[in-house]
């Protein structure tokens, strides 16, 4: 790096380094959206409501069945969807990467659309489809078979797990996709000039080599799992069974509990801290020393008869997250009876009227929703990059440190923030409850990384050579950055601004316990929409919202003329 | 029909002590309206179904269409921890509440969070002892909680009469009920019916694997929806209104009595549109209000001018538990934390 001096000297002033102080100010906020909530967090977990410091609300944890019943139904929860995910996902994923199977690319898009989707919006329409009497499905079942018994309980353990794995199966698909598009065809081309078959090229050499990615993304699926509040809120509730974030957030009803709160918090900190060290620690002894290296192109194995069986197949999963919720949620928008028969008697546009005419939050929360996404994913953006460009350039320790902070946030689940920020934020000497700043504060912590994830990748694809030409012509460091390195940035850039922008739109477990009143986010209006029972009134906003979603990252990519969508890339 | 409020109310003090003052009642002047008018808006809680309040409020800014209301509607149980949370923060953001709660202005008015605001009308007309003496509180509707079944798929014969009734192995999975914790029609016939059919039954009702839903105003619906063949609670006021349009759904008053529940509201001391809060608290007790509350809502009202539509059971054929928001306002934690035992969630 001996450029930096010279540049300095060269052109004082406008060339100036600002690198380091730049670093230092980006270090500073990091650690303080990140220590600010977990420091309030540690402090009540620690402390009994009159403050003094006790160990009692861990106690109470252990102790009071009531606590740790939804402990252990979180852990069994995390599991089996990480499993299920895993499952069902990993097939998929070859089958679209490493096969001619027809429609692939349609798979893969859709695929990608399903993570869009809020959980809590497919959780909903889930209930449309399956619920065990007034179900769509469970009344075309008995229709058919004339059975007695539903085909299939949504408001059970089993129906919450099915739900939340398709919504958390996208992600291991998409870390599979990219790890699988990545593997050479070389090891490959050996293993069949050896003689093995198809099956064991298969199930020998390319599934172990993208194994690292599948555990990546199963560790991702665990999480999500673990922290969602929306799907759990709406289906366990019901079947009289509570989850680790649904009784954080009843416990804040009155009388609020705070400190046992705070305390129920801190496993699902550790849980995710532990599982990233874990990820790590395999992910750096195995994986991307082959994966990823430039060897001939993937070669697609040939499905043969199979290729429209399997086709149908993969169209079918495809269903469960898409094309069935999606249905279930045009259905009730227009019917009097969400899951009523498909009759002109059934049908109204009544809920229309409502959401856009009568119902008096409609117009600040879809406001709220879009300031708010704006606002997180324009600032975000610029905070990855320039935390992303520091990190790339700067290989010692504080780039690294740098580096940790802003992957941090990965580690603190929604819900927890949100406990965090209410109870950094209601109080003195700055109360931000009330207003979008402690939404905005966040979203952009929940948000950070996946943006960072992105463009930290786009800088390594980026030699520094052309920055240091542009260094040696002169220029300063920032003028480099927004002449040279930026415009080679661009698909990247917008991939990390729709990435936050969807994230933002989608976010319920921190908004829920963040947002009053006059700040309420459209997320938050469907939460409490579900809980009146006016599924109609959802429909109509759900499918709005994500129209306007599907507008804002088209016209953003459009305007940029990008060509790459959103690319999720999660841990 | 007010004979009949009267003997509801006789429990129904809300905690004012007889010795306090008679406050003043306040009319609805010019002066006040353009007060109103000037501030434009206001800021209405409320825990009544979000269809209702909001035709209720459509109904006020038809009268005042210089003044907009915004009207956001929770359950009442979340409502008063909303409440709880902003004015610890300082959030002066409601303007007037009106919470299916009664035991909620008990708190509120210990609090010093209310101003007196006790319309002339309510003074006038509605029965002694329904409002609040010193103005911080009176009963803009009031509900009860009922058993209901789906008639398509219950014959009338076979539906349950009593609380006991749904203890029968006949209903097991076969109930939806809305949750204490969220709504507080559900808190207080909870308690009215902890009280007088006993908590062994809400104990034994909660092995019966019954669907837990939210808002009292959700179960009517998972029964009509055909979802559950019946609920164990919830509100009258949509079953009413559901029958209006025809549903398959129709209200059981249990032998052992039926939970009162009686709805107040308040204007709020630190109302950030203090005169438009007041015109409109006015405005929900006049008679326009209350009629429309009555026919749209599905409410029975305190307002002695307002005629009950046919078809709807009069009070007085209905055996009516006492509402007693003091005491439920002193077991509040002891009722949540029982149920919360029982039935898990």
């Amino acid at each position: 790096m001996s450029t930096t001096g010279q540049g300095g000297v060269q052109r004082a002033g406008a060339g100036m380094d600002l690198s380091g102080p730049v670093l230092a100010a980006s270090a500073l906020f990091l650690a303080g959206l990140i220590c600010l909530p977990i420091g309030w967090i540690a402090a009540f977990a620690f402390t009994d409501r009159a403050g003094a410091p006790t160990l009692g609300n861990f106690r109470l944890l252990l102790d009071d069945p009531t606590l740790f019943e939804p402990l252990m139904t979180t852990l069994g929860l995390s599991c089996s969807v990480a499993v299920f995910a895993a499952l069902s996902a990993t097939p998929l994923a070859w089958l679209v990467a490493r096969t001619d199977m027809p429609g692939r690319r349609v798979a893969r898009v859709l695929m990608t659309a399903s993570f869009v989707t809020p959980p809590f919006l497919g959780a909903i329409a889930w209930e449309i489809l399956a619920a065990p009497n007034s179900g769509v499905l469970n009344r075309l079942w008995r229709d058919l078979s004339g059975a007695e018994d539903a085909l299939f309980d949504i408001y059970s353990f089993p129906g919450l797990v099915f739900v939340i794995s398709c919504y958390t199966a996208p992600y291991v698909f998409v870390v599979l996709t990219n790890a699988l598009d990545r593997i050479p065809a070389d090891l490959e081309d050996a293993a069949g000039i050896l003689g093995a078959p198809r099956w064991r090229i298969v199930v020998g050499i390319t599934l172990p080599l993208a194994l690292p990615a599948l555990l990546a993304g199963t560790a991702v699926a665990f999480l999500q799992a673990m922290t969602l509040f929306g799907s759990p809120a709406i289906l366990a509730i019901p079947a009289g069974f509570h989850t680790v974030t649904t009784k954080i957030y009843s416990l804040f009803q009155f009388p609020p509990k705070p400190q046992i709160a705070a305390a129920a918090a801190l496993p699902l900190l550790l849980v995710t801290i532990a599982l990233l060290w874990l990820q790590s620690r395999i992910l750096g002894r195995r994986g991307y020393a082959v994966v990823g290296g430039k060897g001939a192109a993937p070669r697609l194995v040939r499905l043969g008869a199979w290729r429209w069986p399997v086709f149908v197949l993969v169209f079918a999963v495809l269903a469960l997250p898409l094309f069935l919720p999606y249905m279930a949620l045009l259905k009730a928008a227009i019917s009097r009876l969400p899951a009523g028969p498909f009759d002109p008697a059934n049908m109204t546009l009544a809920h229309f009227s409502f959401v856009f005419l009568e119902f008096s939050q409609t117009r600040h929360a879809f406001a709220n929703t879009f300031v708010l996404a704006l606002a997180t994913a324009t600032a975000g953006t610029l905070l990855a990059l320039v935390v992303a460009y520091l990190v790339a350039r700067r290989t010692d320790l504080s780039g690294r440190a740098l580096e940790f902070l802003a992957m941090a946030p990965i580690a603190i689940p929604g819900v927890v923030l949100g406990v965090g920020l209410f109870l950094a934020y209601t109080r003195g000497p700055v109360v931000l409850y009330g207003t979008l700043w402690i939404l905005f504060l966040a979203f952009l912590t929940i948000e950070l990384p996946a943006a960072f994830q992105q463009l930290r990748a786009s800088f390594r694809g980026l030699h520094p050579e052309l920055e240091e030409a542009s260094r040696i012509l002169g220029a300063g460091r920032l003028e480099t950055l927004w002449r040279i390195t930026a415009p080679l940035l661009k698909s990247g850039v917008i991939a990390g601004w729709c990435l936050i922008f969807i994230g933002t739109v989608r976010e319920l477990s921190a908004a829920v316990m963040l947002s009053s009143s006059t700040t309420k986010v459209l997320s938050v209006v469907i939460f409490d929409l579900n809980e009146g029972g006016n599924l109609g009134a959802i429909a109509v906003i759900g499918v709005a919202m994500l129209l306007l979603t599907f507008a804002v990252v088209g016209f953003a990519n459009w305007i940029t003329g990008a060509g790459g969508g959103p690319r999720p890339q999660p841990a | 029909m007010k004979t009949i409020i009267l003997a509801a109310l006789a429990a129904l003090t809300l905690g004012a002590d007889g010795a306090s003052a008679q406050a003043p009642a306040y009319k609805v002047t010019p002066e006040l309206e353009a007060a109103a008018k000037r501030e434009g808006k206001l800021v209405y809680y409320t825990s009544i179904d979000l269809k209702v309040a909001e035709d209720l409020a459509k109904a006020f800014e038809r009268r005042y269409p210089e003044i907009k209301v915004h009207v956001e509607r929770n359950g009442a149980e979340r409502q008063f921890s909303k409440i709880g949370q902003e004015y610890s923060s300082r959030i002066f953001n409601v303007d007037t509440v009106n919470s299916s709660d009664a035991a909620h202005f008990i708190f509120w008015k210990r609090e010093g969070w209310l101003a007196p605001a006790l319309p002339e009308e309510v003074q006038r007309l509605y029965p002694a002892g329904s409002f609040d003496p010193e103005g911080f509180h009176a009963p803009m509707r009031a509900s009860t909680s009922v058993i209901a079944y789906n008639t398509n798929l219950v014959p009338a014969a076979e539906a349950p009469r009593s609380f006991r009734d749904l203890l029968d192995p006949k209903w097991r999975g076969k109930m939806v009920k809305a949750h204490p914790g969220y709504s507080g029609t559900i808190l207080t016939a909870t308690y009215q019916i902890g009280r007088d059919v006993g908590w062994d039954f809400l104990e034994k009702l909660a092995g019966q694997q019954v669907m837990q839903v939210q808002s009292s105003t959700e179960p009517p619906r998972k029964v009509i929806a055909g979802e559950r063949p019946v609920m164990a609670d919830g509100n009258e006021y949509v079953v009413f209104l559901e029958q209006a349009r025809g549903a398959p759904i129709a209200a059981v008053y249990p032998t052992e009595g039926t939970p009162m529940i009686i709805g107040p509201s308040g204007v709020m001391k630190n109302a950030r549109n203090p005169n438009a809060a007041r015109l409109f608290h006015a405005w929900s007790f006049s008679l326009e209000a209350q009629q429309l509350a009555v026919d749209v809502g599905g409410m029975r009202s305190f307002h002695p001018g307002v005629k009950e539509p046919a078809g709807r059971k009069p009070l007085s054929e209905i055996k009516l538990m006492k509402d007693d928001p003091v005491a439920v306002e002193k077991e509040v934690e002891q009722i949540k934390a029982r149920y919360l035992r029982f039935f898990k969630t």
